[in-house]
């Protein structure tokens, strides 16, 4: 009985944090295309002073790269360096 | 007649209705396929397309669908006597608005889960996407005033509630602080939330200083107000400005500061509200003392009794939820059935205990005669009276009717407030839509594009003359409500029987209900327009006329549409086809 209380208590809450989840994970997403811009400013024409170190983190957020330009409405990627696609 | 009887009866036909007749839709026309990949799994991001377990996502969907309008219309239509307004919930919800929510879920999970209005772009061209909007931005415009309205007659009517209806702002923040930024729990906070707005409605209904009457400060009915204005005009032009300020903040505001936590509360309450209606139905066992059907009314009920009911038996908001998230996040195609039909019912099952408090709370037919004595006294009363006759049915649980009328009033005014705010941010939306549509990007700036939405709505709800004076006629736009709502309803079965039709499938399930609604609107806009509204009709009002013949003009052009869409034999398929 106590068991299917607490089943019924944790749908409820998931319930309740649909929407809100959503919320969350589209304000991070767009925090981290801000970040990416930031990082890949040279792109667009503003200098960036950070740019050769940037190119350390390659490895690690290719994929994420690729998500991210798809998302910007870029088909392909927009840097000849980085060949995610 | 005995209540209980009748709600069973009702009841038992949505089950048979969900048994068999949504079964028939799935397996025999929308043939749903276990093994397709929804658009979920297919575009997964873990933000707009997740994968979400039926249950789940029929609480949010229910949740969203539900709210102060299946209340609202049933509440007036019972002014043609209870089976009338019975007989269109329960088969409207079976034959229309379970079709409707099921189709434009599955349409949309079938074409990469876009919304309506994209796939009105695809399907008939460029001309149905901008008269989607036009119809949306009515619609929206028509729930700004009518819910505004409602909100500052209850005000008016049950001072008592206004206290926690305005705690319950603070509450909301502060649960949206503490889930969002410290990743608490959310059910918690928002009993606690809950349990004080309740505590808050107790003390006010008992105690005189906490209940925030304008009119009694200005001296009662027959005082004088401000600007030369009756007592009750004022009151009425004073809680609409707070109102319009409240919603301007409300809707610029990011969604989980306010909207998200409010939406928290207001699921509790539905259950709580539910809960309480059922539960007192079965302690209190009433009998049924308004007339079955009222021989003495001085409106016909065809058509207007399907455009006064629009929630609850079919309204065209639903698809905006079915095609705008739910479709996004179906975890298997089979579950559309689950999610999109059921949470149609839902909210049948909300209409139909609205109809009930309201039929089961008079002494005798006599009173009820006396209140809902024409079409407009009726269209006046009827949420006052859901709420009394809500109270009643409370008092089975222990309840007084005092705190039990404050605690109903609080459920309702919440319910219009979220649907005030949600709409006023859509009809922001829209608005920078249309002006990036039509080149005015001064239009997509957010504080210009909702000081249009706000000004629009108040002059909307303030000009309209009713009994009670200056803004008191609000109500008048709620069969207009109904029919840019029934009208939008019309546009989403169009666009699944334009797609059942290039499938090969039987398309009359969904092109039957459409022909209906679009007969009875276009029916209910030439009689309210020509009769009533026009300069030589019997209460002759320019703002009504020229709605009105707006609301014609768009309904008479989708009949256009829907016919040569249908002949056309080009067969564009869709991607999914």
């Amino acid at each position: 009985m106590l068991s299917k209380v607490k089943t019924l208590i944790a749908f409820y809450e998931e319930v309740l944090s649909m929407p809100h989840r959503q919320e969350i994970a589209r304000e991070l997403r767009d925090e981290d295309d801000l970040f990416l811009l930031l990082l890949y400013s040279e792109m667009i024409g503003i200098p960036n002073p950070v740019y050769y170190y940037t190119l350390e983190l390659y490895p690690y957020m290719l994929e994420k790269f690729h998500d991210w330009h798809l998302r910007m409405g870029m088909e392909k990627s927009p840097m000849t360096g980085i060949r995610c696609c | 007649m005995n209540a209980i009887a009748v709600a069973s009866i009702g009841l038992f036909i949505f089950i048979l209705g969900y048994r068999f007749y949504s079964k028939f839709l799935a397996e025999k026309i929308f043939r749903l396929d276990p093994n397709y990949v929804t658009p979920a799994h297919r575009f997964k991001d873990d933000v707009d397309f997740v994968p979400t377990n039926k249950f789940v996502l029929w609480g949010h969907h229910f949740t969203s669908v539900a709210g102060a309008a299946p209340i609202l219309g049933p509440a007036i239509a019972v002014y043609w006597g209870w089976l009338p307004a019975i007989l269109w919930v329960v088969f409207g919800t079976i034959f229309a608005a379970g079709v409707h929510d099921f189709g434009t879920l599955v349409l949309s999970v079938r074409n990469k889960g876009q919304s309506i209005g994209t796939l009105a772009h695809r399907l008939i061209g460029q001309k149905a996407k901008i008269l989607f909007l036009f119809i949306i931005l009515i619609l929206v415009l028509m729930v700004n005033a009518v819910f505004a309205w409602v909100i500052a007659n209850l005000f008016i009517k049950f001072p008592a509630s206004v206290l926690p209806i305005f705690i319950q702002i603070p509450l909301a923040v502060w649960i949206g602080h503490a889930v969002y930024k410290r990743k608490q729990k959310m059910l918690i906070p928002s009993l606690i939330a809950l349990g004080v707005m309740y505590l808050t409605a107790v003390l006010a209904s008992n105690i005189g200083f906490l209940q925030i009457d304008l009119v009694s400060y200005m001296g009662g009915a027959e005082g004088a107000g401000l600007f030369g204005l009756g007592a009750i005009s004022t009151a009425f032009f004073i809680w609409i400005i707070i109102l319009m300020i409240y919603v301007y903040i409300a809707s610029t505001l990011p969604v989980w500061q306010l909207l998200q936590p409010r939406d928290f509360i207001n699921s509790h309450q539905l259950v709580v509200g539910l809960g309480i209606l059922y539960i007192g139905l079965l302690f209190t066992n009433p009998q049924i003392t308004a007339p079955l059907t009222n021989a003495t009314s001085d409106v016909s009920w065809l058509p207007l009794l399907f455009i006064t009911i629009a929630c609850g038996a079919i309204s065209g908001f639903h698809g905006l939820v079915s095609s705008g998230t739910s479709s996004k996040q179906l975890n298997k195609e089979t579950d559309a059935r689950f999610v999109g039909y059921l949470g149609a019912v839902g909210e049948g099952v909300l209409a139909l205990i609205s109809i009930i408090a309201v039929i089961t709370f008079f002494p005798n037919k006599e009173a009820f005669l006396e209140r809902y004595s024409s079409f407009q006294a009726s269209s006046g009363a009827g949420l006052g009276t859901f709420i009394e006759g809500a109270a009643n049915l409370a008092t089975g649980l222990m309840i007084p009717q005092g705190v039990a009328t404050t605690i109903v009033s609080i459920i309702v005014i919440s319910f219009a407030a979220t649907t005030l705010d949600t709409s006023v941010r859509l009809m922001r939306y829209i608005i920078a839509e249309l002006g990036v549509e039509y080149k005015m990007p001064v239009l997509a700036k957010t504080h210009v594009a909702t000081s249009i939405a706000v000004a629009s709505s108040a002059a909307l709800v303030l000009l309209p003359e009713g009994p009670n004076g200056f803004g008191s006629g609000g109500y008048l736009l709620w069969p207009l409500f109904g029919t840019a709502n029934q009208l939008l309803a019309g546009i989403s079965l169009l666009l699944i029987s334009i797609w059942l039709k290039r499938l090969g499938r039987n398309y009359m399930v969904t092109l039957i209900p459409m022909i209906f609604l679009l007969i009875m609107t276009l029916y209910a806009m030439f009689q309210q327009v020509v009769f009533q509204w026009s300069w030589f009709g019997s209460s002759s009002n320019t703002l009504l006329f020229v709605f009105g013949a707006i609301i014609f003009g768009f309904a008479l052009w989708i009949l256009i549409t829907a016919v040569s869409a249908l002949r056309d034999k080009s067969n564009i398929k869709l991607d999914m086809d």
